[in-house]
């Protein structure tokens, strides 16, 4: 078997507060395979951007990386110099956030900015003059593969002359414009209406066929991943709580936190069926428990719930951190 | 038997900024038609949910209602008194009767307020109780919300954000109201927390017989509280009707993208076709002339682009705001 | 370390703040001398460290014979206290008039900050020696010419507060409850804005004590023999190359006293940012 495009193994982040040491991340493995649609999702606190922040080389005191690797490509992340990061940021590993609105700089034009990555690290492009006619090309061609019509003419617009989708749009063709091997989009649609959503996420799959990149969708809807991604890592207080094929853990979850998630939000095709609530609260991230973290808020646990729970494999590329996991409900 | 809540022809346009050349140079001011003549009526006890995307004018509308916007034209009718028409007193009365839950737990809650105060302002204001009576109803509330009488004395950052929702329900109906617009209640919730506070306002509706107008951009969560849906786009409502009838079985066009736009966990064990909205929201500055949808509908034809559909009713209390579903317009 | 050493700056800074508040409150018991006792034998006196000093008047004499020293603690109680007063009744309006422009907008606004205008088209301390020169000089009509339109500060600081604040929802809340704008202006705006007006309150006081300075250095401030360090100043200037100290003093403490007032209100303005706090 080939190795994973990305291999995150036993990542642990943590916060230095007032309060104490917040374990934003604890002990997180996952891998990205080549072309693959991995759906990363988690309420807010779960660590699920945090994790990729990581990958990214974002990670800013008071927050630390304090242990575990990072693979992209069989190269560690972990510990890489700045200079080697920033080449490999944009270039090889590109990220879109949630937030279009802010994450474009409103006082440049949206060429400038698409422009900007493309001179940086398009090693692909001609030197030379011939350079920024070719980048300038390559900018048209990416506006228009996400769908921004006229892009030519829109090169020279500011970010507020964009509606919400578009500047999503524009935030993609900057992240995809020099072809990246891994595309990660933290909640690419989380601010935008449904109508928009839908598009944008169709064209995020579109490009990932037509491109053969692999794409990371963090997310906070299982609506989402259940559509658009192969695998799914559920992550809850800092920790995967459950992983495999999107299918098999949507149909049969067996962490009752995942099972909680999909059981609390009403679906369109069975309105009749009541939902039901988790209960409780996301656990505070300083001094946990060494027990399961779910414990406080889970309606199955047991005696054996208060040590701490291994995330281990149960079936063929599914695996849980629950002592019941073995069992079918 | 009428209705608790009748609103009729409202309309709201605001004024918005003209840059500042504009305003040097006398330009006609622009307006952004929120509210374009809204109709719509809310039995006693019953849920009306209003769905729609960002700037389609719903929470103007659910403001308006309340006269927090004053509505530029068009009445608003509340259990037979013309809310249009209150002067500052009578809108202090009316305002016991009709509250308003908002989004966003983090800014509705004055943060330098402990709960406790933020819970007694509008008995004080009312002078409903004082003292003793007062602290009771208070804590009796808090309780009420799922909440503890300690939680009192702390001030809203001390509390998460499911939590901050539950203190807003408890401001809004510690005055005893009989209806209550819900602004995207659970929007800005975690998904787990969501569930928590549906469950809530049904279990209060349920207990205190109250009269809902749900307001929400999710179709599901919209289809699962209400009795009755209302659909708006751009100022208008172009669809209505019994929650169940509607969305099993939308008319509207726009009624039925909303639906398939909508991500679910189920897709694959349904396989049905996709109804893809191309191009973006037109702005309500300058909305298209004829139906409004038009830019986006895949029927639109001539007709949709010069003439403005009427509101049809249809079978069972339906309406529908379009020239060519559920079949041609006579 | 870099960020350690503002904090300890502003500690020093207010405790020199304190200090000349201490001293101009106790000034009788602290000052070595009467203020006002001139003696001619003692004209132009260097300070104490100097030839012909004498350690009895640190400071050293001004032209009447008058200890520098006592003058300048003396002098701390018209400066300081000019500084508040303007600044208390400034903030006072301005804090009104901003909460009405920026919460009722309307005729309300158009009219405040009409005014406003007007009032930011005269240059402060030329406005300020006008209207002296119409009401005559005194302490007491110091206080009103700076006032009148030192209240502008603060009310503009409030009324862009106040325009964000009326569009929150809790401000929306209130109204849903029927609260009366007057209860919401109070109730639900004030407290929220109250920080960034304590903050430039503070800086101001600075700012007055300079044009209080500014105005007893032309003579329109307290009348002698009282003494304000801006009158000194100018006492002091025609002897500056033969007697340097009767000038430069009283300018000293004007510039010790504006400085630790300026970098103590960064203190302020941190520790009332809520996002110091938990």
């Amino acid at each position: 078997m080939t190795e994973p495009l990305l291999s995150i193994a036993d990542l642990r982040v943590a916060f230095a507060t007032r309060q104490g040491l917040v374990r934003a991340v604890d002990g997180v493995s996952l891998d990205v395979r080549e072309g693959e649609c991995l759906g990363i999702v988690g309420e807010s606190g779960s660590g699920k951007s945090v994790t990729f922040a990581g990958v990214m080389g974002l990670i800013r005191p008071p927050g630390r990386i304090e242990g575990g690797s990072i693979r992209f490509e069989g190269r560690e992340l972990v510990g890489l110099d700045p200079q080697a990061y920033r080449r490999l940021r944009g270039r090889d590993i590109a990220m879109t956030l949630q937030d279009a609105q802010t994450s474009l700089n409103p006082a440049l034009t949206v060429g400038t900015q698409i422009l900007e990555v493309l001179l940086a690290h398009g090693d692909d492009l001609p030197s030379g003059r011939a350079r920024l006619r070719a980048a300038r090309q390559r900018a048209v061609d990416m506006m228009t593969l996400v769908g921004i019509p006229a892009a030519a003419r829109r090169l020279g617009d500011y970010p507020h002359q964009f509606s919400g989708g578009m500047r999503q749009r524009m935030m993609i063709a900057i992240a995809l414009s020099c072809r990246p091997k891994l595309l990660i989009a933290d909640e690419p649609t989380t601010a935008l209406d449904v109508t928009i959503q839908a598009q944008v996420l169709e064209l995020i799959a579109s490009i990932r066929a037509t491109l053969g990149m692999s794409v990371v969708l963090i997310t906070h809807d299982l609506g989402v991943v259940a559509e658009y991604c192969d695998r799914v890592a559920v992550l809850y207080a800092g920790q995967i709580v459950e992983s495999g094929p999107t299918a098999q853990v949507i149909s049969d979850p067996r962490h009752p936190y995942t099972a909680g998630l999909l059981r609390s939000v009403p679906v369109l095709s069975h309105l009749d069926r009541p939902i039901h609530p988790i209960e409780g609260q996301v656990p505070d991230l300083i001094d946990l428990p060494p027990g399961c973290r779910f414990l406080p808020r889970c309606p199955m646990a047991r005696t054996a719930c208060h040590n701490p729970v291994p995330f281990h494999a149960f079936a063929e590329g599914r695996a849980a951190r629950c002592v019941l996991a073995e069992a079918p409900r | 038997m009428s209705p608790l809540l009748d609103v009729k022809d409202l309309v709201k346009h605001y004024g918005v900024g003209q840059g500042l050349l504009g305003r040097l140079f006398g330009a006609p001011p622009r307006k952004v038609q929120a509210l374009n003549g809204v109709s719509l009526h809310v039995g006693a006890g019953e849920t009306l949910g209003l769905i729609g995307e960002s700037g389609c004018g719903k929470s103007t509308l659910g403001r308006a209602i309340l006269r927090l916007h004053e509505p530029d034209s068009g009445s608003v009718t509340f259990g037979g008194v013309d809310v249009t028409a209150l002067d500052t007193g009578g809108l202090k009365a009316m305002r016991r009767r009709m509250q308003i839950i908002f989004q966003n737990p983090y800014a509705s809650l004055n943060p330098r307020k402990p709960v406790g105060e933020i819970l007694a302002q509008p008995l004080r204001l009312h002078r409903l109780a004082e003292g003793a009576a007062l602290r009771e109803r208070v804590r009796e509330m808090l309780e009420h919300v799922g909440l503890r009488a300690a939680h009192a004395d702390r001030y809203p950052h001390q509390f998460s954000g499911g939590q901050r929702q539950r203190i807003g329900i408890a401001r809004a109906l510690i005055l005893n109201p009989e209806f209550v617009v819900c602004d995207e209640p659970v929007s800005a919730l975690d998904v787990s927390v969501q569930a928590q506070i549906i469950d809530l306002l049904a279990r209060l509706k349920r207990e205190l017989g109250l009269t809902y107008l749900f307001i929400s951009h999710d179709i599901a969560v919209i289809g699962y509280v209400s009795d009755r849906v209302a659909v708006m786009y751009l100022g208008e409502i172009v669809e209505n009707g019994p929650a169940r009838a509607v969305l099993r079985r939308p008319y509207h066009p726009y009624t039925r993208a909303l639906m398939s736009a909508v991500p679910r966990v189920d897709r694959a064990d349904q396989q049905q076709e996709r109804v893809r909205l191309h191009g973006d929201l037109p702005s309500p500055m300058d909305p298209p002339p004829g139906c409004r949808f038009h830019t986006r509908c895949g029927f639109a034809t001539d007709l949709c682009r010069s003439v403005a559909p009427l509101r049809r009713q249809l079978e069972e209390d339906r309406m529908v705001a379009c020239h060519h579903f559920p079949e041609p317009a006579p | 370390m870099a960020e350690l050493l503002p904090g300890r700056l502003a500690r020093l800074a207010a405790l020199t703040v304190l200090a000349f508040v201490l001293m101009a409150a106790f000034a009788p018991w602290v000052a070595p001398h009467d203020p006002g006792a001139t003696d001619l034998f003692r004209r132009l006196q260097p300070p104490g460290w100097m030839e012909e000093g004498d350690w009895a008047f640190p400071l050293g004499c001004d032209a009447l014979g008058r200890d520098i020293l006592s003058r300048i603690i003396y002098g701390a109680r018209v400066s300081i206290f000019i500084g508040v007063v303007v600044v208390l009744i400034a903030t006072m309006i301005g804090v009104a008039a901003g909460l009405a422009a920026g919460y009722l907008r309307g005729w309300v606004d158009r009219v405040i900050s009409g005014l406003v205008d007007i009032l930011l088209g005269f240059p402060y301390l030329i406005f300020a020696v006008g209207l002296m020169a119409m009401m005559g000089p005194g302490v007491l009509n110091m206080v009103l010419a700076l006032a009148y339109k030192e209240w502008v500060v603060p009310c503009r600081v409030v009324r862009g507060e106040t325009l964000a604040a009326r569009e929150t929802e809790y401000v929306e809340a209130a109204r849903a409850i029927g609260a009366s704008s007057a209860t919401i202006m109070a109730h639900e705006v004030l407290p929220n804005i109250l920080s960034p007006v304590i903050v430039v309150a503070t800086v101001r006081i600075a700012q007055v004590i300079i044009l209080e300075a500014s105005l007893s250095f032309l003579g329109l401030g307290v009348q002698p023999p009282a003494a304000s360090w801006g009158s000194m100043v100018a006492d002091g200037r025609g002897y500056i190359l033969d007697a340097w100290w009767v000038s430069t003093f009283p300018g000293f403490a004007i510039l010790l006293l504006v400085l630790s007032i300026n970098v103590a209100s960064q203190a302020v303005r941190d520790a009332l940012d809520p996002r110091f706090h938990d």
